[in-house]
């Protein structure tokens, strides 16, 4: 069925879907219409979940793994200060690899405070193990919490997913979306089986202390967890096609007139769909733009950057964070696969600014003109 | 069964607790009371170490541990997960803090698991400091103790504050509320398992010894606790339907100085000190066998 509604709301409907039994929630802008969604549909009795309304975010994602841990599906949602003071827990959802889904509505941190969309958020959380994806339409932010369930969920994964959703930008953004079929769903994202789980019949040990001979070990096994969830990505990603049509690049990244491309930015989120409409607009001035979208940030799909990148001759990575000190971290992270390119980092869209079709032209601009350049539009 | 106990062990030996600690004895004792339908949950803290060096566990019952200040909380997630799964009234939740993670870190997500109801009994073993990162004061830490973030020095002697009431704090929010004693057993082992019994979140707190944080004799910690219970240190009581209940009374009370002096946290106190908590003893116990006297609906 295609409707126009908010991304929220498709988010909601996503989670619905996908038959979650717990959803601890807290509220915080601009997360709040999902979880008030949910709310509402639970309390219509259209899904049969329990609503944990928890007194913080810290303790809105330990109880997503104690619910975790007692063998049901799980889902939460979150931003900026919330997502921060469940810094701690994330680490521990992943470290204890429960396939918990959260989605975030992307906004800047505090100070001054600030409640419009950055990516600063998810991005000071992009080494807490869990894998992170980040979209730019409404359709794709429904489609990939649907995914994400298949792909944490899966055994040589079995790590938590965040997606990652343009606070106002696209969170609160009307979009006519294709809502698949219960009976669709429920074919494509089989019943949650839990591997181990909280049971008095069979009474296990969850979250020991690991000692120095011992630790690294774990940290390797989520390491490598990671690494296997690129094919497993990619999977679920054709899977999701052949069930609804719909499908986004590799499912890691997708690339946008990249072929013939000699200079390209590389983004994530929401501001890609403004990208495409500058590099339609310039292709027909005969520039030969493109676009590396990185829908996964974790685990980062190297490979298939590096083989996108091959051919450009300057590249503009839009950053709306800032890894104060060190530059953009989307931009340190591809000039370490890509040395020998000219990468400019272009710093924008932080607190709310928007990112309009005056700042990708001039990112294209600075790709073309200067050399691994770091650049501020303000 | 001994005593309406099973004889199975829950929180098996060889765990790597100190020679002589209350808390092990405590967590042996509230397993049995639990019984084998029981979902244990730990907060960070000397029992969470001691009882799971991976590979080894001492835990016989299904455990989690996620943090220090989040027990409550991960424990509300596994009471929601039980009852959308329909097993809600067939297992128990425990939920094992120690003071730092009860009174202080732990107290908002305790809070919010007893103001939403989650089922659930709550066990605070109150060793009265942070003793797993080594004995630095708490929330519960008593008057003019030494501990090594309040030592007893020249200038300041030990820590500066009264404990806070934490029994008095669950019972607002409407709580199954008691204290207990190791040197009580029954009385404690009753206790548990009425609060299995009970709606939403019930808090049972109980004094804990700890040789190397007080330095007491490591044979010691069931006289201590006796010691407590009969100076008035630590009233036995209930708190239930927001009235307060005397579980018991000393026959022959003591002064409080024969409490301190099992200890060495508090042997540098000076007469006017140990007087000073004499006072405040006398006038907690006032308050609380005033308030069961009354039979008043307090809470
Ligand atoms: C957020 C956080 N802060 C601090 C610590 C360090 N820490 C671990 S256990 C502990 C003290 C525990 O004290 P208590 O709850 O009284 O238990 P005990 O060790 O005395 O049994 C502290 C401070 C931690 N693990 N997590
Ligand atoms: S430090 Fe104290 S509470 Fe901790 S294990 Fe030793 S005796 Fe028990
Ligand atoms: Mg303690």
């Amino acid at each position: 069925m295609r409707k126009l509604i908010e991304t929220s709301d498709a988010v909601a409907q996503a989670a619905m879907l996908c038959r979650p039994l717990v959803i601890p929630m807290y509220p915080i802008t601009p997360q709040t219409h999902i979880v008030e969604k949910l709310a509402s549909l639970i309390s219509d009795g259209n899904l049969d979940a329990e609503m944990i309304h928890t007194e913080s975010e810290h303790s809105a994602m330990s109880a997503a793994i104690g619910a975790s841990a007692a063998g049901v599906r799980v889902f939460t949602a979150t931003a900026s200060q919330g997502l921060a003071l469940m810094h701690e827990v994330l680490f521990i959802a992943s470290g204890m690899r429960f396939p918990i889904v959260m989605a975030v509505a992307n906004r800047s941190l505090s100070a001054p405070i600030n409640i419009w969309n950055d990516q600063q958020d998810s991005i000071a959380e992009r080494d807490s193990g869990w894998i992170q994806f980040y979209v730019e339409t409404a359709q794709e932010a429904m489609d990939t919490t649907i995914m994400a369930y298949k792909i944490a969920e899966n055994k040589d994964v079995l790590l938590p997913v965040m997606i990652c959703i343009d606070g106002f930008t696209l969170s609160h953004v009307f979009e006519p979306v294709d809502i698949p079929e219960q009976k669709a769903i429920d074919r494509f994202l089989p019943k949650y089986e839990p591997g181990d789980k909280l049971d008095v019949k069979n009474p296990k040990s969850f979250g020991p202390i690991a000692f120095p001979d011992t630790f690294a070990g774990f940290r390797k096994m989520q390491d490598e967890a990671m690494g296997r969830s690129i094919d497993i990505i990619k999977n679920v990603n054709s899977e999701f096609k052949k069930a609804f049509s719909r499908s986004y690049g590799d499912g890691l990244v997708e690339n946008y007139m990249i072929e013939d491309a000699e200079y390209a930015i590389v983004a994530m989120g929401s501001a890609c769909g403004t990208a495409r409409a500058v590099i339609d607009e310039m292709r027909k001035k005969g520039k030969k733009y493109g676009m590396i979208r990185i829908k996964c940030m974790r685990p980062f799909p190297r490979e298939e950057i590096i083989s996108a990148a091959k051919p450009l001759k300057g590249i503009a990575v839009l950053d709306r964070n800032i890894g104060l000190g060190a530059g953009g971290a989307l931009f340190t992270e591809i000039k370490a696969i890509l040395p020998e390119k000219n990468v400019n980092d272009i710093i924008l869209g932080l607190g709310g600014k928007d990112i309009t079709i005056e700042d990708i032209k001039k990112s294209f601009e600075i790709a073309e003109k200067e050399n691994s350049s770091t650049q501020w539009l303000l | 069964m001994i005593m309406g106990l099973p004889e199975e062990e829950y929180f098996a030996s060889g765990h790597r607790a100190c020679a002589g600690c209350g808390a092990a004895i405590i967590l042996r004792h509230a397993l049995k009371a639990a019984g084998p339908n029981t979902i244990v949950v730990s907060a960070t803290g000397c029992m969470e170490v001691v009882s799971s060096p991976y590979p080894e566990t001492a835990w016989k019952l299904p455990w989690l541990h996620v943090a220090f200040e989040n027990a409550a909380a991960a424990a509300s997630g596994i009471d929601a997960a039980l009852k959308k799964m329909g097993k809600r009234d067939s297992v128990n939740i425990l939920v094992i803090g120690g003071d730092g993670g009860t009174f202080d870190i732990g107290l908002q997500a305790l809070s919010g698991a007893a103001e939403r109801g989650n089922k659930l009994t709550y066990l605070c073993y109150d060793n009265e400091a942070y003793m797993n990162t080594g004995i630095q004061r708490s929330g519960a830490t008593p008057k003019y103790a030494s501990t090594t973030t309040t030592p007893y020095g020249l200038k300041i002697h030990g820590k500066t504050q009264f404990p806070k009431n934490m029994p008095f704090i669950m019972a607002s929010h409407g709580c199954y509320v008691a204290t207990a004693n190791i040197s009580e057993f029954m009385d404690f082992q009753a206790k548990m398992k009425k609060s299995f019994s009970k709606p939403g979140v019930s808090y049972i707190q109980i004094l804990s010894p700890c040789p190397p944080g007080w330095k007491s004799q490591t044979d010691q910690a069931v006289k201590i606790s006796q010691l407590a219970f009969s100076s008035r240190v630590t009233p036995l009581y209930e708190i239930e339907d927001g009235r307060i209940k005397i579980s018991k009374e000393p026959v022959k009370p003591v002064p409080v100085s024969e409490y301190l002096k099992t200890q060495q946290r508090f042997s540098q106190m000076s007469a006017e000190e140990r007087a000073e908590i004499q006072k405040f003893v006398d006038s907690e116990w006032g308050k609380i066998s005033g308030l069961a006297k009354s039979g008043l609906k307090i809470f």
